[in-house]
């Protein structure tokens, strides 16, 4: 392996990602772009659940209920119909998730201390909210309960909840460190699957061909240019989501910068070998897209917890980098573990990396057929 | 005219399926997405990796262990003697959720001396987090409830019923598998669209198109209808997949969602056109198709609900195409929704429809003419 003929690839390759700078500013937009909207457009946190209220018994107890709710800051009421057939529309088309019915009975019961009933109906289509705004409604019901008992008593066992890590329970602290990663494996397979396969298609790979330069050096020079846009990615990813999105940083910024390398390089030669494994820009488009944004934004624990997924789906996302990736870098940005937790990760990383890479270079027949 | 298109979309399908991967491509890519989709995606909290540090070691402790088993929620995988351990469990991501039980527990129990239950959750997945706590509060207060029943002296009684309507076991999968529909003809439809059109122009072959007698609306139309019927194939196919094998329910209309979906893909591959204008080469192609569609999807309410978005960015995703389609599709198959709810959605959808194609064309005619 000659480094210089490495270099005159890498070059090569440089000269034509510049001449491109519609896909060059793409690259670099769209981490920016995803963070944006990350950070300030979705939230997972549900905190705005349009509620609209059949106050049946309109009485000082059901209004102080109603005015829990809506302290609690989980709730906005969006409409009081005035009979039972009148809720059902609300949820129909979709103007509120959640509907509250207080029955005429609700303080007489609560005076002579019978059991009182709250009925709540909830829109279960989306299950997140649901079973989100349910937890809510039983707290506020609790509070309820509480401040309504003529002796304030502590209950016999008091569950002691404690977060770690992330305190205030912002979803943004963990989602953004995870982002960075998903957006490194997305970013990675779409820079390199099309390269090879370009040249096949436009024809160059024949003047590449008759060089002597062997396919190793062809690789990795054509890798080297799309490490160093990744690199740039990453810097930016971080900067971003610290500085502008305030997410905790806690671990080492060399540790961050090492693994995300590696996991660069594995993201790239996979994308090598997609392109080399089909030939055809229209085909390793599909194979990146779905082999890169499926397993980065869904089976890498990135925002849906791998341990509630069914056992074979947990073995498969053990094959998939992007797991470990999510999992180092959120430790790193958030518990500041020393290398010695995170070791066996990354040496899997760069398992991934190095088999990539070899699948790639077995794959690839410099020669014309 | 017509049998000019004919030609077009004939040449199209060759030239398609030429590379038989290609039909792997349209066949397994949607299914593969489906099940990843329907098993992966789950907001549904259930089995929390739990450890427990019982100090107490008493009936009562082991007792309320054993609830939190019960409760179906939990799993608790590690029982640790000291809490240093607990501690490296949650930093090492064993365990979400850590349970410590205080000596002395059913002492105080059983003389009625207030008692607390430690329960640390792991705040990385807010969501999780906050879901699962509110399960071990609810937990211990009704184990103390049912053991403190002398000591605790409130007559208030609040009984909160809730129910789910359209989808009342709250299965995340109902949710998520006909979203999966609209999302799956957008990625395949559109990056197709887009690429097939700018790879004639990369390889050349467009002047000799051009040199047809051939207008360029019929190019048009016969390079994209193609790929609306690959979309409505994939729509039919992972119907079927998802009605069979998840068992999810359609209780609205199949035409209305037939009539919705063909809408959707106009529109779809009228964003497919646009970005065939504006890109030179695949990668651009593929670039730009991909810097379009995650924010699509992000931005439509697929797994972030809308209302829960800043009000601005709420108006921006009147603009996406994805929004309306997704309360068109889960209305229909969860709520069995029909057009006296459905018409506001699907209006909007045409005209949005109009909008695309009509610009696209009208650019799509200067390029090639």
């Amino acid at each position: 392996m000659k480094l210089r003929r490495v270099s005159a690839v890498a070059k090569k390759e440089i000269i034509q990602i510049l001449r491109d700078p519609f896909s060059l500013a793409l690259a670099f937009l769209m981490p920016v772009l995803l963070l944006f909207i990350f950070g300030y457009a979705i939230t997972l946190d549900v905190d705005n659940l349009k509620t609209t209220v059949y106050d049946q018994d309109n009485s000082r107890e059901s209004r102080e209920f109603l005015s829990e709710m809506v302290r609690s800051g989980y709730f906005t009421v969006v409409g009081y119909p005035s009979t039972p057939a009148e809720i059902t529309p609300y949820l129909d088309k979709g103007i509120a998730r959640i509907a509250i019915w207080i029955p005429y009975d609700f303080s007489k019961n609560l005076r002579t201390g019978k059991e009182s009933q709250v009925q709540v109906l909830v829109d279960g289509s989306d299950s997140n909210t649901a079973t989100i705004g349910l937890a809510y409604v039983a707290a506020v019901a609790d509070l309820f309960t509480q401040r309504m008992s003529p002796t304030r008593r502590l209950p016999p066992i008091e569950p002691r909840l404690r977060v770690w890590y992330n305190s205030e329970l912002k979803s943004r602290n963990f989602i953004i460190p995870g982002l960075v990663a998903v957006i490194m494996g997305i970013i990675a397979a779409l820079l390199t699957s099309l390269t090879i396969a370009r040249e096949w298609e436009r024809g160059t790979m024949e003047q590449l061909v008759s060089t002597p330069i062997k396919k190793t050096e062809l690789l990795l020079g054509k890798l080297i240019p799309y490490f160093l846009i990744g690199l740039i990615d990453v810097a930016i990813s971080v900067i971003i989501g610290i500085f502008l999105f305030g997410v905790p940083f806690r671990g080492s910024v060399v540790l961050l910068f090492l693994v995300s390398s590696i996991f660069l390089f594995g993201g790239l030669s996979f994308g090598i070998l997609i392109s080399v494994a089909t030939k055809s820009q229209l085909l390793a488009s599909q194979v990146a897209m779905v082999t890169s944004y499926l397993p980065a934004f869904l089976l890498s624990g990135f925002m849906f917890s791998i341990a509630n997924m069914p056992q074979p789906l947990q073995l498969m996302t053990r094959i998939i980098p992007a797991r470990y990736f999510v999992s180092l870098i959120k430790d790193i940005f958030l518990k500041a573990n020393p290398l010695k937790f995170l070791a066996f990760d990354t040496l899997l990383l760069s398992v991934f990396g190095i088999l990539a890479f070899a699948m790639a270079n077995r794959k690839f027949k410099k020669k014309i057929i | 005219m017509t049998e000019r298109i004919r030609q077009v979309v004939r040449k199209e399908f060759i030239e398609l399926f030429r590379d038989k991967r290609m039909k792997g491509i349209v066949l397994l890519l949607p299914i593969i997405q489906l099940f990843v989709f329907g098993y992966a995606v789950t907001t549904d909290v259930n089995h929390v990796l739990t450890a427990i540090y019982d100090r107490d070691a008493s009936p009562d402790s082991r007792e309320l262990a054993r609830r939190f088993e019960g409760s179906g929620y939990f799993n608790i995988i590690y029982r640790v003697s000291s809490g240093k351990e607990l501690q490296e469990l949650v930093d090492r991501g064993k365990v979400l959720c850590a349970i410590e039980i205080r000596e002395g527990f059913a002492k105080d129990l059983a003389r009625g001396f207030p008692t607390a239950i430690q329960v640390i959750v792991d705040g990385t997945d807010s969501n999780t987090a906050s879901v699962a706590g509110s399960y071990a509060s609810r937990i211990i207060l009704q184990y103390g409830r049912e053991k403190g029943k002398h000591i605790e002296a409130t007559p208030v009684k609040l009984d909160v019923r809730a129910r789910a309507w359209y989808n009342p076991d709250l299965r995340s999968r109902n949710y998520n598998v006909p979203g999966v529909i609209a999302i799956l003809i957008m990625l395949i439809c559109l990056l197709l669209t887009s690429m097939a059109i700018v790879r004639e122009r990369e390889i050349g072959t467009i002047e000799q198109l051009m040199v047809t007698p051939l207008r360029p609306f019929e190019l048009m139309i016969g390079k994209t209808v193609p790929f609306a019927l690959i979309g409505f194939f994939d729509m039919l196919l992972v119907t079927t997949v998802g009605t069979t094998w998840f068992n999810i329910p359609i209780k609205g209309s199949l035409p209305l969602l037939f009539l919705g979906t063909a809408i959707y893909l106009i529109s779809v591959l009228g964003i497919g056109l646009f970005i065939s204008t504006i890109s030179r080469t695949q990668q651009q192609a593929l670039m730009a198709t991909f810097l379009f569609f995650a924010p699509a999807i992000l931005l439509s309410g697929f797994m972030f609900p809308i209302e829960n978005m800043p009000v601005p960015v709420q108006y921006i995703t009147h603009l996406n195409p994805l929004r309306y389609i997704l309360v068109i599709i889960r209305g229909i198959f969860l709520k069995g929704n029909g057009m006296d709810v459905l018409w506001p959605e699907i209006t909007a959808l045409s005209l949005l429809s109009l909008l695309l194609v009509g610009v696209s064309s009208l650019r799509f005619k200067k390029k090639i003419g």
